[in-house]
């Protein structure tokens, strides 16, 4: 009896009292409501502040215009680049072993520590009319800061980690297993990528290309110090929400920024279901398999395995 | 196809998984690699793959070198501990996998694949499996799904590193007799690896026995069973019980007792160990003046056709460091007739032994 | 078969070591690759960084560091992402503790809410904590009126690297939190320790290294960050004025040499504070391979 009495209060011993947890809880969701959910419905608020008419006016003003499909060609040409980059490093540092790995590992996760204003400096200093290829450049008629390739590679530069460090440690828990079969079974490098490979880590792939597209689009500090904020041509949605804002252009500013905020809703959406997967497929992973047959699959009578 | 190996050495590190291998396999045999974790014996199961390359040495299959070939090129079967199935692909899809990537003048027509995978997923009996995925399958499937992956291009070697190390025991009986009979059929020549001693015996035509890199023997399982050529065998093979003595001109004295050891006639007050097998050991109750090792009974367990008796020596003149106690097995029938009770002393001598000197320290 | 072309089994290894081959094609191609984007991406954009500040003297980098207005940016920013990443230490373990351990409805959505500063455009967050907190904000219409100002001043600024720093301390503690043993705390309350005993000599001990991480990471993130902060700052100069905005003052002004100087200052605290995560991680990830022993 004495030791059913210490279970049970063993048990009610891992949880706090209901009180505690409720308080806990309305802590924890109150500060997410105060720093999270009010900033987000400030945004839609204050867009939708002089009604439906004026939101679809700011958005149909043509420096508008030209700032979102300066956004989208940034992402156009970002993301892909740096998905290759991605695919590239993690089959690299997943699959061998060699010297200097964590060297490596440690200068992709570089630009997740520099401010994205230093970010935009140094791109400055190497293309710019006083850095290194300046001279050159200018012979040439090529600009690259104040212009649209510089918005891009300061963007790059921010943006390449997210596939790397995605696919890493998705890569390294999936081991070399199935790769090494598809080797023995004949199969080429790009057969065995493709067909054994690609297919194990889709998911992480969705993941890592959805959160680098986010951020590519919303990238502020480093593309404002790239761009020379030339209105109609150098303006990305980020700084052009700037501009309207700074302009007083409230409802503008809002406008152009909710289509952003739907951006990272969206995100967030895709994020969650490419995570889910990812978990459900690593837990698999780890999971022995079962003795006998999963019942869900109608097991026919038949030779026993 | 056979295979010779020469000189194979490996280091891992400073750790050295294998020295100086040298081996010989016949064409369709079926060769076990058995001995404990860590002996090398997955190691050098890679490197004939190909998986992994010898430091130094060599591998030639029918008297070619193929030390320098991609496994890709060998045209070897491997089947992986855990499977490594392709668990986006379905079972017909892993299994057709070698069939589809090979180059295309090579390749089969899609009929043909059908056939092919067909016809071997009905020789492994899971035909009705084709549409399922690995994740849907118990591992004794699994493990004849990759087995019949590997069959599908032809391989003219087949390697299994622990087939069946992760599964339950009655799964495993049931598979071992099925590679057996599978092997008979197909006649390709395989090699395992595992630490089971009673798989190797039971399944392979074969034997190498492998410890710390090192070939210890190698046999048919009669002959590695009767004949140990070495401590590490007899030790790792069956149960058995280990004495301390010394030899002298052709005897061993142990605690009592005397063997004879012709193989040692010109031993001079060597030490020596003798290895005795449980069922070679002759109980008796004790009477003052009989020749034998004086042990108290400490347990027996009765259960079956054999009696398993625990002893444990009266005089412990073991070195230390060593268990002393001694296993002897009786047939059941007997141990009742004599009567014997736990706690009672009892006298053991060996019927039969093998006996090692202990190596001379140069 | 023929036995003849077969070398003959010799006791020592004659031939000399051949080099390991890798089974998995593609090594030189991704290393390749990969170091080539690195170097084009990253490491040639820095090293201009770090030759353009030797073009500078000592004293002429001295002054342009540690100019009055400069150092009130160090102290504002490093004082400020301090803060903020302490506060989010409290309440980011207390929202991951309410995730992992508590089951409430939306709970799901909640979790995924955890991830908007990282989804969210900074400049996005800017504007819109700033409309918040601003004297006819919701939230600064209500505070205003007793004498607390959010915006425009250090505040708001901590306030906005709250905002972006909250998930990386919950993301981190999450998953460490997830995998703890319920049976320690199990073992400690059939020993008789208090649920409050339990929590600090058990359970907090084990999740302090993915704390610190998370601390760290919200620090390191701080200190660079731009974009949430200028519109809510205020930007006087000497009192709300971040050091990423001095570089791009100086900048609009030419003084290159200026604005490379205090870049480099903040770019070696980034180094610093990366080798500290790192190693944090490495640490973090020893003790809980030991524990799932």
């Amino acid at each position: 009896m004495s030791t059913q009495n210490n279970i049970r209060s063993a048990q009610r011993g891992t949880t706090e009292a209901p009180w505690v947890r409720y308080t806990l809880t309305g802590i924890a969701l109150v500060f997410m409501f105060l720093f999270l959910v009010l900033p987000l419905a400030a945004v839609f608020t204050e867009a939708l502040r002089k009604g439906w008419d004026a939101y679809a006016e700011a958005l149909r003003e043509p420096d508008a215009w030209s700032a979102i499909r300066l956004t989208f060609l940034t992402a156009l040409v970002a993301v892909p680049l740096n998905l290759v980059f991605g695919v590239a490093a993690a089959w690299c540092i997943a699959k061998y072993e060699f010297k200097g790995k964590s060297f490596l590992t440690t200068l992709i996760d570089l630009p997740f520590s520099v401010s994205p204003v230093v970010a935009g400096l140094i791109y400055v200093l190497v293309f710019g009319a006083q850095g290194w290829f300046g001279p050159w450049l200018a012979e040439h008629d090529i600009k690259i800061v104040f212009a649209v390739p510089g918005i891009i590679l300061a963007t790059i530069f921010v943006t390449f980690p997210f596939i790397a460090r995605e696919l890493i440690p998705l890569m390294q828990a999936q081991g070399n297993d199935e790769e090494q079969a598809a080797q023995v079974l004949g199969a080429t490098g790009w057969q065995t990528f493709w067909y054994v490979t690609l297919p194990n880590i889709q998911w992480g792939l969705i993941y890592g290309v959805i959160l680098c597209n986010a951020r590519a689009m919303g990238e502020f500090g480093a593309v404002s110090v790239v761009s020379g904020h030339i209105r109609g041509q150098t303006n990305t949605m980020p700084l052009h929400v700037e501009i309207l804002y700074n302009e007083y252009q409230s409802v503008a500013a809002f406008a152009v920024a909710s289509l952003l905020a739907l951006l990272a809703l969206v995100t967030l959406a895709i994020k969650s279901m490419a995570e889910w997967r990812m978990e459900r497929e690593l837990k698999a992973l780890a999971e022995l398999p079962p003795e006998r047959p999963t019942p869900a699959l109608g097991a026919t009578a038949g030779s026993a395995h | 196809m056979s295979i010779q190996i020469r000189n194979v050495n490996k280091h891992f590190g400073s750790f050295q998984a294998l020295r100086d291998v040298n081996l010989d396999i016949a064409s369709g045999e079926l060769l076990a690699l058995l001995g404990p974790s860590g002996c090398g014996k997955t190691t050098l199961l890679r490197i004939i793959a190909g998986l992994e390359t010898p430091d130094t040495g060599s591998i030639h299959f029918s008297g070619e070198d193929t030390t320098d070939l991609h496994v890709r090129e060998r045209n070897v079967g491997f089947v992986f501990q855990h499977y490594a199935l392709f668990r986006h692909m379905s079972v017909f899809e892993n299994v057709a996998f070698g069939l589809r990537v090979k180059p295309r003048g090579e390749r089969p027509s899609e009929a043909q694949i059908k056939q092919k995978v067909t016809d071997l997923l009905k020789l492994v009996q899971l035909d009705w499996l084709a549409d399922r995925y690995p994740s849907q399958l118990s591992g004794g499937q699994r493990q004849r799904i990759a087995l019949a992956r590997a069959l599908a291009v032809e391989p003219q070697v087949l390697l299994l590193d622990e087939p069946f190390g992760a599964l339950d025991a009655k799964v495993r009986k049931e598979l071992r007799r099925w590679l057996r009979r599978l092997h008979d059929e197909l006649h390709v020549t395989s090699i395992f690896v595992t630490h089971d001693q009673e798989e190797a015996l039971e399944v392979a035509d074969r034997v190498v026995l492998m410890n710390k890199g090192v070939v210890e023997q190698c046999g048919s399982p009669q002959d590695v069973w009767d004949h140990p050529a070495s401590p590490f065998v007899y030790g790792f093979l069956g149960d058995v019980n280990l004495f301390h003595g010394r030899a002298h001109e052709g005897l061993l004295h142990l605690d009592g007792v005397a063997i004879h050891t012709p193989e040692h006639a010109g031993a001079q007050n060597a030490q020596a160990f003798a290895y005795v097998r449980p069922h070679d050991l002759d109980v008796q109750r004790y009477t003052p003046g009989a020749s034998g090792i004086v042990a108290k009974l400490s347990r027996a367990i009765v259960v079956g056709p054999i009696a398993r008796l625990e002893l444990l020596p009266v005089e412990n003149n073991h070195p230390a460091g060593h268990d002393p106690l001694i296993e002897a097995q009786i047939p059941a029938l007997q141990f009742r007739e004599l009567g014997f009770k736990e706690g009672e002393t009892l006298v053991v001598s060996p019927r039969k032994a093998r006996v090692f000197l202990q190596p001379q320290a140069s | 078969m023929n036995t003849s072309t077969l070398p003959a089994i010799i006791p020592r290894d004659a031939r000399p070591r051949r080099a390991a081959r890798r089974v998995l094609p593609g090594f030189k191609l991704t290393l390749g690759f990969t170091v080539f984007y690195l170097c084009l991406i990253v490491l040639i954009p820095l090293s201009a960084l770090v030759f353009r500040t030797f073009t500078l003297t000592w004293p002429q980098f001295w002054e342009a560091v540690t100019g009055p207005r400069v150092l009130a940016s160090y102290r504002l920013t490093f004082g400020a992402s301090f803060i903020a990443a302490s506060v989010n230490v409290v309440f980011g373990l207390l929202v991951a503790w309410v995730l992992v351990r508590y089951r409430f409805p939306g709970k799901k959505i909640v979790d995924a809410l955890v991830d908007l500063p990282f989804a969210l455009p900074t400049a996005v967050a800017g504007i819109s904590l700033t409309a918040l907190l601003a004297g006819n904000g919701w939230i600064g219409a209500l505070l205003e009126p007793h004498g607390i100002q959010l915006a425009f001043n250090p505040n708001g600024i901590v306030i906005a690297l709250i905002f972006i720093g909250l998930p990386f301390v919950v993301r981190t503690v999450q998953p460490v939190l997830e995998d703890a043993e319920k049976e320690l705390e199990e073992a400690a309350t059939c020993l008789g320790a208090t649920r409050w005993q339990t929590f600090s000599r058990v359970i907090f001990p084990s999740i302090a290294p993915a704390l610190l991480t998370g601390f760290a990471m919200a620090f390191a993130r701080a200190v660079g960050e731009y974009g949430s902060v200028i519109f809510i700052a205020g930007n006087m100069p000497m009192i709300s004025e971040i050091t990423p905005l001095i570089i791009i003052s100086k900048l609009e002004q030419y003084d290159y040499a200026g604005a490379t100087a205090v870049a480099t200052v903040m770019l070696v605290i980034s180094f610093a504070l990366l080798l500290v995560i790192n190693g944090l991680q490495s640490w973090q990830r020893k003790r809980s391979a030991g524990n799932s022993q």
